[in-house]
């Protein structure tokens, strides 16, 4: 069986998988993070969005061995060590942007790389756009992109 | 998904020789199409040849021609300032495939190599008359496409990168499927070293097509107007639950006027 060695939130694994495990499947049954979540399985909601290399992808999508030598993070990577919420995350508490909170690691996780990619700031309209890829069934999407607009001056500060 | 043997090869010659064969062999690029294909049984491939090391990414733009490298992913082509400045409806088409999250790993070879009937980078290679080269071949856009999912890829044979001539002017316009944002009908019109030519996607039964029609009228005059009067039959359109034939011959008039608008 192929083995991957990456390191996810900073912490280096080596594990046994197989050609058709998907990164989703390692990080969730071989590393007990199931922050991210499987929602449509059909690469389209987003609910399984985590960083690789410092881009977002759909890990729905992506093949484990793909991810060999590379560093992922995934939700529970943002928060500090001691706790204190990434300013996206507390964003989303400020601002209610979610309600049953399915979809919000994979929304949160696609926030922060969209924000981060684009400092000359976004616009309501170019927030929309860039969740295009996430799906999200209760909110209506208004208070999560009020939520991503409020983290920007946070996230550009630092 | 059905389990399959995995290679990441580190030379191109490694990699042709893992897909030679072995017709159940697949070549893996971005995974954006081979993947959701794997999850729902649609194929079965003996191994999967991961083409990520061979060192097929990357841009290279002339005065007159920009070489994107096969593996080089959506996202990448978008925020090329490269290529932003020699072909902007280039960049623009690789920023509106699929989402954030798909262009971070879907590649213009990947693309080229599925030739799916609705993606949007088969206009852009057949309007402006690019060069796709392989690891044994060059070959012409007009050569390349033949058909829904089909192309002149012998077994084997792997997408090295895509050369596309600078027009002087060009544009892609596309009307998205609301729900897959798909295109229903897109349309790249350029005007460039090849001529005036006019690449319609997701419309047509057999993929990528040149609207002579349109070519003509705009060969004669460069603009929207000109095409007054100028229709496509719906006789090989796609037909579904999104858009009948004759709805979608009527969509490729209205784009194709857009498009012309929109390269000024």
């Amino acid at each position: 069986m192929p083995q991957v060695t990456l390191t996810v939130n900073g912490k280096t694994s080596t594990v046994e998988v197989e050609g058709r495990t998907l990164l989703v499947e390692l990080l969730r049954e071989k590393l007990g993070l199931t922050g991210t979540h499987v929602g449509c399985d059909t690469s389209q909601c987003g609910a399984c969005v985590v960083h690789v290399d410092g881009n977002s992808v759909k890990s729905c999508t992506m093949l484990a061995v793909q991810a060999d030598g590379s560093s992922v993070t995934t939700i529970e990577g943002l928060a500090k060590a001691d706790g204190t919420l990434h300013p996206m995350q507390e964003m989303f508490r400020e601002h209610h942007a979610l309600q049953c909170g399915f979809c919000t690691p994979g929304m949160v996780m696609a926030a922060v790389d969209l924000v981060a990619k684009n400092p000359q700031g976004l616009s309501e309209e170019q927030i929309r756009h860039g969740l295009e890829g996430n799906l999200c069934r209760c909110t209506g999407y208004h208070n999560i992109v009020k939520a991503i607009d409020a983290a920007q001056p946070l996230m550009h500060a630092k | 998904m059905y389990d399959f043997g995995y290679t990441k090869p580190s030379s191109l010659a490694d990699a042709v020789a893992a897909l030679a064969g072995d017709d159940e062999a697949k070549a893996l690029a971005g995974g954006q199409t081979l993947i959701p294909v794997l999850k729902q049984r649609l194929n079965k491939p003996t191994k999967v040849v991961d083409l990520s090391k061979l060192g097929l990414s990357g841009i290279t733009v002339t005065g007159d021609s920009v070489t994107i490298g096969a593996m080089t992913n959506h996202a990448t082509v978008a925020a090329s300032a490269d290529v932003k400045r020699a072909i902007p409806a280039l960049a623009a088409l690789a920023g509106g495939i699929g989402d954030i999250q798909v262009r971070n790993r879907g590649t213009i070879g990947g693309s080229m190599a599925n030739n799916d009937p609705s993606a949007c980078y088969p206009s852009a290679v057949l309007a402006l008359g690019a060069t796709i080269t392989t690891n044994k071949r060059s070959i012409s856009a007009d050569d390349y496409f033949q058909g829904m999912f089909t192309t002149a890829l012998e077994a084997g044979e792997v997408i090295t990168s895509v050369t596309f001539p600078v027009p002087a002017k060009a544009a892609y316009i596309k009307f998205k499927n609301p729900a897959s944002r798909y295109a229903m009908v897109g349309v790249f019109v350029a005007n460039g070293p090849k001529g005036v030519r006019v690449a319609v996607t997701g419309a047509g039964q057999g993929g990528v097509f040149r609207h002579t029609g349109a070519e003509a009228a705009l060969s004669k005059s460069w603009s929207p107007a000109s095409l007054d009067g100028v229709s496509i039959s719906p006789d090989n359109m796609n037909s579904d639950i999104h858009a009948s034939a004759p709805y979608r011959a009527h969509l490729v008039g209205v784009v194709t006027k857009r498009a012309v608008a929109a390269a000024g």
